[in-house]
Formats: C-alpha cells, structure tokens, sequence
C-alpha cells in the first residue's frame, strides 16, 4: 500500500466505496415473497401481486446497457432511446448558452470598460438576476407559442447572468499597467480589447462561462419536464409516470455523466486561459 | 542658447487635497534634455517624480504648462516615448518573445512576421536572453530577467525619448548591478535619449550625464542640475576611483538630506529653471562639497 502513488490510492478507496455503497443499496432492498409463502391474511390484502419499489443496481445496471447498446432507437413519441433526449437537451443547452454568451460577453465588455454604464445597468441586473428561470416560462410560452423556444429561451435567460457578471468584473479588474503599455504603443480601442484585455480578463470570463453552463444543464431538466415531448427532463418525468423507476435512477446517473462532461470541457478552457503573474 | 530637444515649460501638477481644497505637488517646473543624454532624476517620495514620468510618457495630464519634444508639443501616449515601468509590466500570458514582438509589430506594422522576431531575438540578446529563455512565460523568469525583457522591448522601438521609471527599483542589489550595465552597453550603442527616475544616488552617478535634484514636496520644484563630470565609458568598479565621484555623492547626499528639507514648500512665481552645478576636483581650490553655482540654462 505504501508503494502507491496517491491517485492510485485515491482510486482504490474510490472504488471500495463504490463496490460497498452498491453492496449496501442491493441488500437493503426487500426481496418479493412468492406467493405459497405467504399468509392467508397477506394474500387476502393483495401480497401477492408484484410491488413497484426502488430497484436494486443490479436491475440498474442491467437497464443501463440496454440502454446504452441502443442509444438512438426512436419508437414514436413516447419511446426514444436515451442518446436521442440527451441530444436533445444537449442541443437546447447549447443554443440558449450560446445565445446569451453573443450578448453577455460584449455586454459585459461595455460595463467593465465604463463605470456609467456599470452604474446604469447594475440595478436591473440586480433585480433580474435573482428570479428562477422557470418562473420565466408561463411568459415565455404565451409570447414565443412554441414549447421548445421557451426551453431555449428559459436556459439563455439563467445562463446570461453569470456570464454577465464576470466578464464586467474580470474586464474592470485589468491592471492599468497592461492598459498603459497598450497606450504607449499606440494600439487602438479595438486591438487592446482584443490583444490585451480580452487575454487579461479570459481567466474571469471561463469562469463565468462554466458557471453559466452547470446552470443551463440544471435548469433544463425542470425545463423539460415542464414543457415534455423531447429531452432528458421530459424521459425522467415520462419514466415516473410509467412508474419505471430503473430508468429513472439510470436517467439521473446519466444526467450526472454529461453535466460533468460539460463542465469538464470548460475546465480544461479554462486551464488554456488561465496564466501565472 | 538653442532649444533642447525635450523643453519642460512651467509644469505644475495639482491633485484636489479631498477636503475642497488643493494640493500643489509641483509647480512651474521648468528644465530641458539634450538629444542623446542619459539624465536622472532623484527626489523623495511624494515630490511628484513619477507624475513628471507620467506626464511625460503622456499617460496623464498636467494641471497646466507644456512638454515639448523635437519643438512638438506632447499630447496622449506615442511610440516615441518609450517606457519601462517599476513593474516590468510585461504581458503574462505572453513569453518574453512574445512581449517584445507584440511592441516591435506595433510600431512596425508593415514589416513580415519574421522580420520582427528576428528583430526582436536581436533586442532580447543584446540584454543576455537568448535560446530556451525567451519561449519562457514571465513568471517563469526571475525578476532580473523580466526587466531584462522590459528593456529590450523599450529599446528595440527605438523611441526618441526613453522613459525608466525605477527600473532596478524591486531587485536585490548584484542583480541591479549587472543590469546597470547591460543597460549601459545597450544605451552606448544607440545614443539614445533616457530619462530616468531613482532613488538609488550610486545608480545616478554610474549612468547620468546629469542629475535633476527635486525638493520636497508639496510645491516641489527641480532645484539643481548637477553635471556628472566623470568620463565614459563608466565601469562600477573603477567609477569610485575617480577624484570627482565622492564630491559629487556628497553634495547630493547633503542635498537629499538637508537642502531637499530647506528648500521644500517655497512657492515660486516664475519658472523655476534649475541651477546648474559642476563638480570638477581640479577646478576646485574649495573643498567644500557645496560647488559655487552657475546658472545656464537661460
């Protein structure tokens, strides 16, 4: 043991936990009678018929690679494979994500660059940015009348915030030195927003950016449970109404996997950008 | 007398004091440079030498009076004056290749890519940084090499004035030592134009043609010009031998410590040109340090 490395040791209790917890979760689970062991009285009060209860990993796992051998299945409206909704939660994510980092980037640029504009938007900021996005769709659906434009809708609307925020803060936040060996060089506003504070404030801004991102992946899923059809909040809540709670708990394993792609991928951005005084 | 090439007419620089009232850093300072000279300037803190620095550079703007170069007035930052800032002021997430080649393509927008970092790489080893340094990224450098990086990015613009702003001011003192004369070699080999801020009295004398005195502040003002009359080229060993070096250390010792106090808070009415002072051991028969004075720049 001693030999080991500490990411080997780290792996090792990780997977000792996870072997024990799934041990545990099993046995906790109460085994079904079979109905010539049961009493009269149990099977007078309906013992014998098949009880839904939470499912052990087994049946989970066992689920899980069904699932995942056939991922883009699509056997009409209410029966998709697991790869189609996550597509298209993914696609919704990143529409509205994308959206809103075209507005809040520049956005946050003006308000970081100029302390009027800072002043005159910072109350509506403030005031917007503390209402939960869903509270946005009843309103969402009545203007845009399309379902799926209001989840888009819904994710620009929680993931602009945070973008927002940081950009305005990392851009207000460069050292005047770098502007000044900007301004004895001569560059105009244009090449030192792009060659010095943009670089200088990229640390600040992916920040903001994965923040946002791990906020649009969990508001979609009440997104879509809210306006169904397609997507991994809308497979959860269909799931829950066919009380088929195996795919329940792979569903939320899942949403777990891709959220922590996502944020995966805006950390290593992230480590790109980042530089050492 | 002719026009210096840098004419600094009637400078005053006043900040509001936060209660209503003003507060006079400088006032009327008045003084030029000569095309080619190496001066420094040294002062106490909060005499306003790096707002003259500051004006100068065009990063700000003084209360009232002009900066004149080449018989142009100066407005705003150029790339005709070069700075190197205290804090190196280098980019981070560039390397110092990098760092010079973002000044050089900025000052030459016409020349090929490979013309610039050739250009550059040319800079970076007149200040001893060559091969795997310069790919490095600045805090991957010691402080010495960053200002290394500084410098050769100041020079290689080839600006008609160049400004150092406490260059050596964060580095132990062997390290300042041999930047002292690198910079030195690289200045002898352009006649460039320096101005420089110091608080460093043996720094002044190994690199200056001629030393600004400020009193103290506030009302501040460029009292003394002390002419550095020890030939070039200057080595930091053999520049102590020299009959003149003591008597001019001590009479700026005696101004900084003394004559920076008497002289403070007086306010003046016209421009305040300073005196010029010559210390020369053989045209000496008093050996005090307090030179006769002789005005010249009128």
């Amino acid at each position: 043991m001693d030999k080991l490395s500490v990411n080997q040791r780290a792996t090792v209790l990780s997977l000792v936990i996870l072997v024990v917890g799934l041990l545990a979760w099993e046995a906790a689970i109460p085994g079904q009678k079979i109905a010539t062991e049961l009493t009269e009285y149990e099977r007078l009060t309906g013992g014998g018929a098949p009880k839904a209860g939470v499912p052990p990993p087994s049946q989970v796992l066992v689920k899980a690679w069904e699932q995942l051998s056939n991922p883009f299945y699509d056997a009409g409206p209410n029966d998709k494979g697991i790869g189609i909704q996550i597509a298209y939660s993914i696609y919704r994510v990143l529409t509205g994500y994308l959206l809103a980092a075209l507005i809040a980037i520049p956005a946050g640029f003006l308000i970081g660059m100029s302390q009027v504009a800072y002043k005159a938007l910072n109350p509506f900021i403030q005031v917007l940015r503390p209402i939960s996005p869903l509270a946005w769709m009843p309103l969402a659906l009545f203007i845009i009348q399309d379902s799926n434009a209001s989840a888009i809708f819904v994710i620009f609307i929680c993931s602009i915030w945070p973008m927002l925020i940081n950009t305005a803060f990392g851009v207000a936040g460069v050292r005047q030195d770098w502007v000044n060996v900007a301004r004895t060089h001569e560059l105009g506003p244009l090449r030192t927003a792009f060659t010095v504070i943009l670089p200088a404030a990229a640390p600040t801004i992916l920040t903001g950016m994965r923040i946002s991102i791990g906020i649009a992946w969990l508001v979609i899923v009440a997104a879509e449970m809210l306006v169904g059809g397609t997507g991994i909040g809308y497979y959860v809540w269909n799931e829950w109404n066919n009380l088929d709670l195996t795919s329940v708990i792979f569903s939320i394993l899942m949403i777990g996997v891709v959220g922590m792609i996502l944020d995966s991928v805006f950390a290593a951005l992230q480590r790109a950008v980042t530089y050492a005084e | 007398m002719t026009q210096p090439f840098l004419k600094i007419e009637n400078l005053t620089q006043r900040y509001p004091d936060g209660q209503g009232g003003e507060m006079t850093v400088f006032e009327n300072a008045s003084f030029g440079v000569e095309k080619g000279e190496f001066v420094c300037i040294l002062g106490h803190s909060g005499c306003g030498k790096s707002t003259i620095m500051n004006i100068l550079a065009g990063l700000s703007e003084p209360t009232s009076g002009v900066v004149k170069m080449d018989g142009f007035e100066v407005s705003g930052p150029s790339l005709d004056r070069g700075v190197v800032f205290q804090n190196y002021s280098l980019m981070p997430w560039l390397s110092a290749l990098r760092n010079v080649t973002f000044a050089v393509a900025a000052r030459h927008p016409d020349w090929p890519k490979a013309k610039v970092v050739e250009h550059s790489k040319q800079y970076l080893s007149m200040v001893g940084l060559d091969g795997d340094a310069i790919r490095r990224k600045p805090s991957q450098l010691s402080g010495g090499m960053r200002q290394r990086v500084s410098i050769a990015r100041a020079f290689a613009n080839h600006p008609k004035l160049l400004l150092l702003d406490e260059p050596f001011g964060a580095l132990d003192a062997l390290t300042r030592g041999t930047i002292q004369d690198e910079l030195l070699k690289i200045w002898g080999g352009t006649e460039q134009t320096v101005f420089m801020i110091t608080h460093d009295i043996d720094e002044a004398i190994l690199l200056a043609d001629r030393i600004l005195l400020m009193t103290n502040g506030p009302y501040a003002r460029v009292a003394e010009s002390v002419e550095i009359t020890i030939p070039r080229p200057r080595n930091r060993t053999s520049i102590i031998e020299h009959p003149n070096y003591y008597k001019i250390r001590n009479h700026l010792v005696h101004f900084l410590g003394i004559r920076s106090k008497e002289l403070a808070g007086k306010q003046a009415d016209g421009p305040q040109a300073p005196q010029t002072v010559r210390i020369e051991e053989p045209a000496q028969p008093n050996p005090e340090p307090r030179a006769p004075l002789r005005a010249v720049n009128e």
